[in-house]
């Protein structure tokens, strides 16, 4: 569903991403582990299509469960545009701007969730929800139908719904954050998400329902998730299917979900050894 | 007698448009005058109206202990200006929120003169611009404390966006103590939207036309959360801004 190959990334001229390579079938939860600064981020911005993250060599096609060249209908596939048909293999994700990657299906959750004052999280995310709906041609959600759906998951993942009434992440604990962007992830129903260390920074209660929530929203035979994270609790609630280690911008290696166990007991210089 | 026509030495006429002033001079030349009592309250709502000149020129006088909220959005086609001259008495209250939002060769601006004549007066001015083309939009904003005036809190902030090169904020805050116990701020910035909230919209499935308008909308929509009825004013920033952007 996701397959990345010899993916070179720069930042700032400098190469972060040096040849990553990494095959996710639909049905299956990935998890990237390594040291700080390894370029995990990167590795999630790159896919994302965030500007500054220049991807100088590689490829990265995505196949969403429904993908867009299926529909058969002439019409969608002209409000779709060319770029957005890709072949037959896939779409070609890094052609895409990210706002058409997301309305493909993909969702970044952020490691650093972003504030924006003056913009309500409902605002923010019923024009998120229905800019994707309209790229896949479908028709907008009424605001009492989004309203619904927005208090449903935030309900599932144990958070006051009042807080989507406030400006976007503004005065929300790092905690609450992370907490929003599982809610964000519940409301687009993505086919693909990127969790970037969406377990840093939560208690014990909070790991619980994120755990959960990715579970819930993620775990389906058409969809697919990669889990960037440095810690077993979180893949105690959501158990991978495969462990990838990152290091020095490289897969140095992959293994089981007990690679993750074997990680934590001897840490990243021994087991990428 | 109609007062004498501005001239482009007088600072607070600087920047103004006088080819779309000269016609419409003798209606505004006069300032009009509300007073709020003494211990009373005003909340005032300035909507553009469907002029291409608009001008609001009013002197305010605060009595000891009134408190005087403002409103205004400034979005003419040509030239708009909205004047205020205020005078605050012991212990008086002003907050102005004012918006520029301009569009191709308009000039929008905001011009105050607030007199804190006596002590423990607050006023805060919060302007906000947006503007595109070769629109211009300025705030020329006096904070007057008079000697006595002590415990004087005045403060302003100004931020402006601007969405083409062509564009142009002007920003010219000044102080005039005469008291020496005041706290007095301000605070200016021209800006563009930060590209990394326009990444975290986009990467949520905004297209980059919807994520700027979303993000100018908060920018300029923040000013009106103290206002008791904001719907109106709302819509139309709202409007203005669909212009804009
Ligand atoms: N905006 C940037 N400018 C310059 N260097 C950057 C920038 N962002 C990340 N880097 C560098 O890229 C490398 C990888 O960073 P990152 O992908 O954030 O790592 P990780 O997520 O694995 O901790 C680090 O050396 C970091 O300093
Ligand atoms: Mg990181």
């Amino acid at each position: 569903m996701l397959d990345i190959s010899n993916l070179h990334a720069t930042v700032a001229d400098k190469p972060i991403l040096n040849g990553v390579t990494l095959h996710v079938p639909a049905g299956e939860v990935h998890a990237i582990m390594g040291p700080n600064g390894s370029g995990k981020s990167t590795l999630a911005y790159a896919l994302a299509g965030r500007p500054g993250y220049a991807v100088t060599e590689g490829s990265a096609t995505f196949t969403p469960t429904r993908h867009p060249r299926e529909s058969g209908d002439p019409a969608e596939q002209e409000r779709l545009g060319s770029r957005f048909r890709g072949n037959d293999e896939g779409l070609d994700l890094l052609a895409l701007d990210p706002h058409e990657r997301a309305a493909a299906g993909l969702f970044l959750g952020f490691q650093y969730p972003v504030e924006i004052p003056g913009v309500s999280y409902l605002q923010f995310l019923r024009e998120s929800l229905n800019s994707q709906r309209r790229s896949r041609g479908e028709p907008d959600l009424s605001g009492a139908e989004f309203i619904k759906l927005a208090r449903e998951q935030a309900k599932l993942l144990g958070m006051d719904a009042e807080m989507l009434k406030r400006p976007v992440n503004v005065g929300f604990s790092g905690g609450e954050k992370k907490r929003a962007e599982m809610v964000q992830m519940g409301i687009m129903n993505p086919t693909f998400a990127i969790l970037d260390e969406t377990d840093s920074g939560l208690d014990i209660d909070a790991l619980r329902a994120v755990g959960a929530g990715i579970n819930r929203i993620m775990r389906a035979p058409g969809k697919g998730v990669l889990l960037i994270t440095h810690y077993q609790r979180l893949l105690d609630y959501v158990e991978p299917d495969r462990v990838h280690v990152l290091s020095h911008g490289k897969i140095v290696r992959s293994g089981g979900p007990e690679l993750a166990h074997e990680l934590e007991r001897e840490g990243y210089a021994e087991a990428a050894a | 007698m109609t007062a004498p026509f501005p001239t482009r030495r007088e600072e607070d006429w600087r920047y103004a448009d006088f080819d779309a002033l000269r016609p419409v001079w003798e209606q505004f030349a006069e300032l009009v005058t509300i007073t709020v009592g003494a211990g009373e309250s005003l909340e005032e709502i300035w909507l553009p109206i469907a002029e291409d000149v608009q001008l609001r020129r009013v002197q305010l006088a605060l009595g000891a202990g009134a408190r005087a909220g403002i409103f205004a959005l400034n979005a003419a086609p040509v030239y708009g200006r909205i004047e205020l001259e205020v005078s605050l008495e012991e212990g008086a209250e002003f907050d102005l929120y004012a918006a520029n939002i301009g569009t191709g060769l308009s000039t929008n601006e905001v011009v105050t003169n607030v007199k804190h004549l006596e002590p423990n007066g607050r006023s805060r001015q919060t302007v906000r611009s947006v503007l595109n083309g070769k629109a211009v939009g300025s705030y020329l904003g006096k904070v007057e404390v008079a000697h006595g005036a002590q415990h004087t809190d005045g403060e302003q902030s100004v931020k402006a966006m601007l969405l083409d090169r062509g564009a142009t904020a002007n920003c010219k805050p000044e102080l005039e103590i005469y008291a020496d116990d005041v706290k007095c701020a301000h605070g200016a910035t021209v800006g563009e939207l930060d590209p990394l909230q326009l990444f975290y919209a986009e990467s949520r499935g905004m297209d980059p036309a919807t994520a700027r308008a979303l993000l100018l909308e908060g920018f300029i929509m923040g000013l009106w959360d103290t206002a008791s009825e904001p719907q109106a004013i709302c819509e139309a920033a709202r409007e203005a801004l669909r212009r804009v952007v």
